[in-house]
């Protein structure tokens, strides 16, 4: 493999790395601040790339679909927030899974109602379309670049949010210890439900941003649940920084995986969970127990 | 005998069945025994693919209910069981169901100790994660690779035989035959999760799942009961996959993917977790329910899930909680069981 070729895999290990962590990271909040585990996130993953479908179809811009998947995912997790998931936050893990399990299979036959079980694909924006000339034979497509930019860019606002404003300090707080910050009267509860419901719009995005390059498949979500639980493992439970860690090295390894060993790649995934939980049970950012 | 014993007593793991229950319980095992001279030959199929759903569903259990983790990779172990005949049938002859069965609960068994050796380090959302990710780690290793036919999955073309030497008790061909060894192997497995739950052990895994603390301050080696809790549950499971796998005749990944896992528990959740049996009674109940709404609507799978959604909710003591709705409080003593206990403010605090 000459330098080019593994600069090529590289940027293509760290682009998927980082659409990793746009999912994961709203796996994570929820997690680490609502204290639920949400099996039903990898199929607002799938919903969301089959919104972008559908309403790139009927508008044909996919800055409308963009907007409007995100925007309808995250009404939805308002919704989903104020009906089912806030009578959870003390309950078992048991009572979480399972509701979620059932959400996942309200979603999918949802999906097969609206949108049928067709395998879809997406057109990206026209100035995104062309791709970079490297050599005469090895080119890079200009989306997979912008997919780059515009996760750092997200990611950026989600750890701006976080450390410096006030709503990033309830957040916080409430993760701290949940008790406490609502027995000081900060409006946790409230705060509560736009975590929710941001994770949820981060999920679908992710299904949005990929959808031009992959195809929207009815099963696409499911890779990417597991794929985000095992980055929230590496990284620790709660810590967006460690989701980050976690994104990248889970994208690189994948990338690289198929190069190398095609049929393991998968395997080499959870080969790398189980060195890092021999190493650190709490993964590698991880502080408490949760 | 120690199962007496401790069931005299009124501390035992196990609630004290009513003389209603006990009657029941008489009754359902005549009906099962009686089923195959009755009922035509897809229902004894039915039955048999329901007690092994229940099979798998009740050691699950042993792990959920009594040791209170909650596992999302059983599927895997059931799975796996289920491979290991398929790869050791010969195209043209029956495999010895006295050489394959062992060797493919063994694999089953391995397989849990393997990964609840790394999960048990974990605890809580931590444990759920990565037995699920370890669960799906052995779906790809049967997806992505060309062992046993890849995605495609592949066919069983015939039965084990139970013939020793030139001896052949029975023909697992024949679907009566093969329900009546699939009863007598649930049956047996009730007996033995029964003793494991009312034998000391048992009692120390249930200390632990009320207390993990102050289980481990009065020396008791928590780690290692909840992994020979794991890896007997997962050897269980296996048991179920190896026979399920005989009677469909083929195997696909599907049969160790999450879903599979993630049903078994909404089973363990609907026929209650305190009793052994208890999940037995769920996979009758979700798979009969099942049957039931395919026949009705196109749609089964978007009601079931509202289904799931309204157990959450309405009924988390599973449907021992709604025949104590029903029957009054007398039908079951401990009818204010705690069922899904909040574990998860209490360990946030």
């Amino acid at each position: 493999m000459d330098l080019l070729t593994f600069g090529v895999q590289l940027l293509n290990g760290v682009q998927y790395g980082l659409v990793l962590f746009l999912v994961a990271s709203g796996l994570t909040l929820v997690f680490g601040i609502l204290g639920v585990i949400n099996l039903a996130h990898g199929a607002f993953y799938m919903l969301g790339a089959y919104l972008a479908y559908w309403i790139a179809k009927y508008t044909g811009s996919f800055w409308i679909a963009l907007v409007g998947g995100v925007g309808i995912s995250f009404l939805a997790g308002m919704l989903l927030e104020n009906i089912f998931v806030r009578r959870l936050y003390g309950r078992d893990h048991l009572a979480q899974v399972l509701l979620s399990f059932g959400l996942i299979l309200v979603i999918d036959e949802i999906r097969q109602i609206a949108f049928g079980k067709d395998v879809h694909s997406v057109a990206p924006p026209a100035f995104l379309q062309g791709s970079i000339q490297l050599t005469d034979v090895l080119s890079y497509p200009v989306y997979r670049l912008a997919i780059c930019v515009f996760c750092l860019i997200v990611a950026a606002a989600i750890f701006y949010v976080i450390r410096q404003t006030r709503i990033g300090m309830i957040v916080r707080a409430g993760a701290e210890n949940r008790q406490m910050t609502r027995a000081l009267g900060i409006p946790f509860d409230k705060v509560n439900r736009y975590v929710f419901a941001v994770g949820i719009a981060l999920a679908a995005l992710g299904g949005i941003v990929i959808a031009p390059i992959s195809t929207v498949f009815p099963g696409m979500g499911d890779h990417m649940l597991i794929l985000s639980f095992v980055v929230v493992v590496l990284g620790g439970i709660g810590s967006v920084a460690g989701a980050a860690v976690g994104a990248l090295m889970i994208g690189l390894t994948d990338t690289f995986g198929k190069v190398f060993f095609p049929t393991f790649s998968s395997f080499s995934i959870y080969l790398l969970m189980a060195l890092v939980l021999l190493w650190r049970p709490n993964g590698i950012l991880g502080q408490r127990e949760v | 005998m120690a199962g007496s014993a401790a069931a005299a007593k009124d501390d035992s793991v196990l609630p004290k069945p009513s003389l209603l229950v006990q009657g029941l319980t008489v009754l359902v095992v005549a009906v099962a025994i009686a089923l195959p001279f009755l009922a035509p030959s897809y229902y004894v199929q039915f039955a048999t693919k329901v007690l092994l759903i229940g099979l798998a569903a009740m050691a699950l259990n042993l792990v959920v209910g009594f040791g209170g983790l909650v596992s999302m990779c059983h599927a895997a172990f059931y799975g796996l069981a289920g491979y290991v005949l398929a790869l050791t049938t010969p195209k043209y002859d029956p495999a010895s169901l006295w050489l394959t069965l062992p060797l493919a609960v063994g694999t089953a068994a391995l397989a849990a100790l393997a990964i609840g050796a790394l999960s048990l380090r974990t605890r809580g959302i931590y444990f759920i994660m990565v037995t699920l990710a370890f669960g799906e780690m052995l779906y790809f290793l049967f997806h992505d690779t060309t062992i046993g036919g890849g995605s495609d999955g592949a066919y069983i073309y015939s039965k084990p035989s139970v013939a020793i030497g030139s001896f052949v008790p029975l023909n697992l061909e024949r679907a009566n035959s093969f329900y009546f060894v699939v009863l007598g192997v649930v049956g047996l497995s009730i007996l033995l999760l029964r003793a494991l739950v009312q034998s000391p052990f048992g009692h120390a895994l249930a200390a632990a799942r009320d207390n993990e603390r102050r289980a481990r301050s009065l020396g008791f080696p928590v780690y290692r009961l909840r992994l020979t809790a794991f890896t007997i549950s997962g050897a269980l499971a296996g048991v179920a996959g190896y026979f399920a796998a005989a009677q469909y005749g083929f195997v696909a990944p599907q049969m160790l993917g999450w879903h599979l896992s993630a049903m078994l528990l909404v089973i363990v959740v609907l026929g209650g977790m305190r009793g052994v049996t208890g999940p037995l009674v769920g996979a009758v109940a979700l798979l009969g329910f099942e049957e039931v709404l395919k026949s009705v609507t196109e749609y089964w799978k978007l009601v079931e899930g509202l289904v799931i959604i309204v157990l959450v909710f309405a009924l988390p003591g599973g449907l021992r909680q709604l025949a104590s709705m029903v029957l009054g409080p007398r039908a079951e003593a401990p009818a204010a069981e705690p069922a899904l206990p909040a574990a998860g403010e209490a360990s946030r605090a």
